[in-house]
């Protein structure tokens, strides 16, 4: 296996691991540039990935159903419930002034147990695997031009289309509307914000609302690309840790982010990507495993230094 | 010269909420909100209780398995509440526990088993511990160094320490029969007594719950009696004024931070050499955020830890005979993270119940003008002794009443 065919199987196999962390990244990005710290992304992921994954074999099994539109209905079911999941952090965070940290954390372990509880109730097991996920395509026509088509246009998922699109449109409206800017302003300085008539608390819960949504879109990417299934042992292995690392890494900031996802994206790969390419097998799986948490810390210590958290992040209002 | 205190009286107002009261709400609305899952599954929440209670406290082995779990979550609630006091929020004492239980494990299996235990014991106590420091310890020094929030570093901690579980075990003490759980350990060099296990008919009690005891009281000593301890206090509750009073914040938040992983690295070991007595691979102990729970409920003083942690092992031990009902077990998780919630809410509940005593207090404040008018006494209400308003008050209720039947 030649040097250039490697790096055509790590690229797209990159790219779907850096879609839902970009979701969750960005999720926390909406929440925390409204002025409310949240580390329950992986929680609210987490969530998605179960809610989809119901749905979903609810849906397959029925005879005759389309699968598309059955994983179409699956990732609105993740975000409309991961949103409702965030209401409850939103509700702790802002209207009952809550440790931010602690409710976040609350919401984790709920997200866990919860469910852990349900697939229990419906399938009986810890588990819940679909069917059949999205299968990979090439674009047509952008996957025929040379290095750039192997790379990015060659066996992609249709979800990570839209949540680039999602990606984009998301810049727009935080850096090109005076909704974005408001919104923002609420993470920078809530009371000038007020004082010109905007509504704090409205613009947090719109803020930590889209930051479920995103999560739930991610955490149903997780399962409908890669993962296949919910899985309760395992969870969602710190992924949602990795996208509040990335938002950090990233600066708070939507181009900051997609590069820091990225390269967690290419760390997950190579962690999970050992046993299919050669060059990796004289490495042990412990070590391969750790490599994208220890590249985190790294990542961390050379861009916490100067932070650019939003100055009212974690402050009630 | 003898000192002579001044007895300093308070004025007389209103009670306020005190952590117990705000912790046993958060319980109530925990169990309440455990109710409401029960019953959304169609099943009878009071049988859930009952059969928790039974499968926890109902005989000697029992209460001494629950003993035995509550054993990791003292250790780990105090980890957690000792970060707390400076500041910090420790969630990684899973991955602190891991480096803990592992290198108890490995010493476990590889020192002679003819060593006397008096020799053996603190050898494993002081590395595991020291393997847990190390470990908080980085932590800490990300945190002080780089900025780096604990959060997200004590979260990777505990990926990597999982993956160097994941990696040691098959490498020094795996299973042959069973390749991905280590060898069991030897009864001699685990943490248990026989006089324990025979007291409590081979229950999991080791001698970890007496650790946890002492334990508990280091930690009181240390956070109310010594200089560390306020120096740690005071850079938890004002880390600026911490510095400008000549503190060195940096080497508290390190010095902290090494302590929580030591004592939840004890957790580790009790926990994998004391009370299950194996490691198994690719799994990240629960427990870790339990204590979280624990440390909150217990509103971080030693002894409110130990009882929460006991009511959480009753929770967690009790489960297990949930299987019989149809409830899943997972119930007890549910409560506790539910609990956590409304611990996070406590300022919401301390104003509840602060709302509640004044309104409660004002009602008598009325009532005890009435009875102070009718005896012609005139000190003015707050410098009354709270004995003397409450005869005022409960007179001023009987006239009031009269009053009523009257009309």
């Amino acid at each position: 296996m030649g040097f250039w065919s490697v790096i055509t199987s790590i690229i797209p196999s990159a790219i779907a691991y850096t879609i839902p962390i970009l979701m969750g990244a960005l999720g926390g990005l909406y929440s925390e540039r409204s002025g409310v710290t949240n580390l329950c992304i992986e929680g609210l992921m987490l969530f998605g990935v179960f809610s989809a994954a119901a749905t979903i074999v609810k849906l397959q099994a029925i005879p005759g159903f389309s699968f598309v539109l059955a994983i179409v209905i699956g990732i609105l079911v993740a975000m409309a419930a991961s949103a409702l999941l965030s209401l409850l952090h939103a509700f702790a965070a802002i209207n009952l002034k809550a440790n931010q940290v602690i409710s976040g954390t609350a919401i984790n372990m709920l997200s866990t147990a919860v469910t852990l509880f349900l697939a229990q109730t419906i399938t009986g097991s810890g588990n819940i695997t679909i069917v059949r996920g999205i299968i990979r395509q090439n674009v047509p026509v952008l996957s025929k031009i040379p290095v750039i088509g192997p790379l990015f246009f060659t066996s992609t998922y249709w979800t990570t289309w839209i949540c680039l699109l999602i990606w984009g449109l998301s810049w727009f409206l935080l850096y090109k509307t005076s909704f974005g800017l408001r919104l923002r302003a609420c993470g920078e300085h809530p009371s000038a914000v007020a004082s010109a008539g905007v509504n704090v608390r409205k613009m947090r819960y719109i803020g930590v609302i889209a930051s479920g949504l995103l999560s739930g879109i991610g955490g149903a990417c997780i399962l409908v690309t890669y993962a296949g299934e919910y899985n309760a042992g395992s969870g969602i292995n710190g992924l949602g840790f990795l996208a509040i690392a990335a938002l950090i890494f990233g600066q708070w900031k939507p181009l900051g982010i997609l590069g820091s996802t990225f390269f967690f994206g290419l760390c997950m790969t190579i962690a999970n990507m050992g046993k299919v390419f050669p060059i990796f097998q004289s490495i042990p799986t412990g070590y391969l495993g750790m490599f994208p948490y220890i590249a985190t810390l790294i990542a961390l210590i050379f861009s916490s230094r100067k932070s650019a958290a939003p100055l009212a992040s974690g402050e009630p209002f | 010269m003898g000192r002579e205190r001044m007895k300093i009286q308070r004025p007389l107002e209103a009670r306020k909420a005190s952590p117990l009261v705000v912790s046993l709400s958060a319980v109530f609305l925990g169990i309440v909100a455990g109710c409401v899952f029960i019953l959304c599954i169609g099943k009878n929440p009071f049988v859930g209780f009952e059969r928790i209670l039974f499968g926890a406290l109902s005989n000697v082995r029992r209460i001494g398995n629950t003993l035995g779990m509550s054993t990791q979550l003292i250790l780990i609630g105090l980890s957690v509440a000792f970060a707390f006091k400076t500041g910090l929020f420790n969630i990684g004492a899973s991955g602190q526990m891991l480096m803990g239980g592992i290198t108890g494990s490995i010493l476990a299996y590889y020192l002679p088993l003819d060593m006397p235990r008096v020799i053996y014991l603190p050898i494993i106590i002081v590395a595991s511990m020291a393997a847990g420091a190390v470990w908080g310890f980085i932590s800490g020094f990300l945190k002080a160094k780089f900025n780096v929030h604990e959060v997200v570093s004590t979260i990777m901690l505990n990926w990597t320490a999982y993956w160097i579980v994941y990696d040691f075990i098959p490498r020094f003490i795996i299973d042959p029969t069973i390749s991905v759980k280590s060898k069991p350990i030897d009864t001699v060099h685990t943490l248990r007594a026989d006089w324990l296990t025979d007291l409590t008919q081979f229950s999991t009690l080791n001698y970890g719950f007496i650790l946890a005891i002492i334990m508990c009281v280091v930690v009181w000593f240390i956070l109310q009696k010594t200089t560390l301890g306020f120096n740690l206090k005071a850079v938890g509750s004002n880390r600026f004024c911490a510095e400008y009073a000549g503190i060195k914040v940096n080497r508290s938040i390190m010095i902290s931070m090494a302590i929580a992983g030591a004592l939840a690295s004890l957790a580790g070991l009790t926990y994998y050499c004391g009370y299950s007595n194996i490691m198994e691979m690719g799994k990240m102990p629960n427990e870790g955020f339990d204590g979280i729970a624990v440390a909150l409920l217990g509103n971080c003083s030693p002894v409110g830890i130990f009882f929460s942690a006991i009511f959480f092992g009753i929770l967690k031990m009790g489960r297990g005979s949930l299987a019989a009902t149809g409830i899943p077990t997972e119930i007890a998780d549910t409560i506790i993270a539910t609990i956590i919630y409304f611990t996070a809410t406590n300022v919401i509940l301390a104003s509840f119940w602060n709302n509640i005593f004044k309104s409660r207090f004002e009602r008598s404040e009325e009532a005890a003008r009435l009875a102070m008018a009718k005896h012609g006494d005139d000190t003015p209400i707050a410098s009354l002794s709270r004995k003397r308003f409450k005869e005022y008050a409960k007179e001023g209720r009987a006239y009031l009443k009269e009053g009523k039947e009257v009309r």
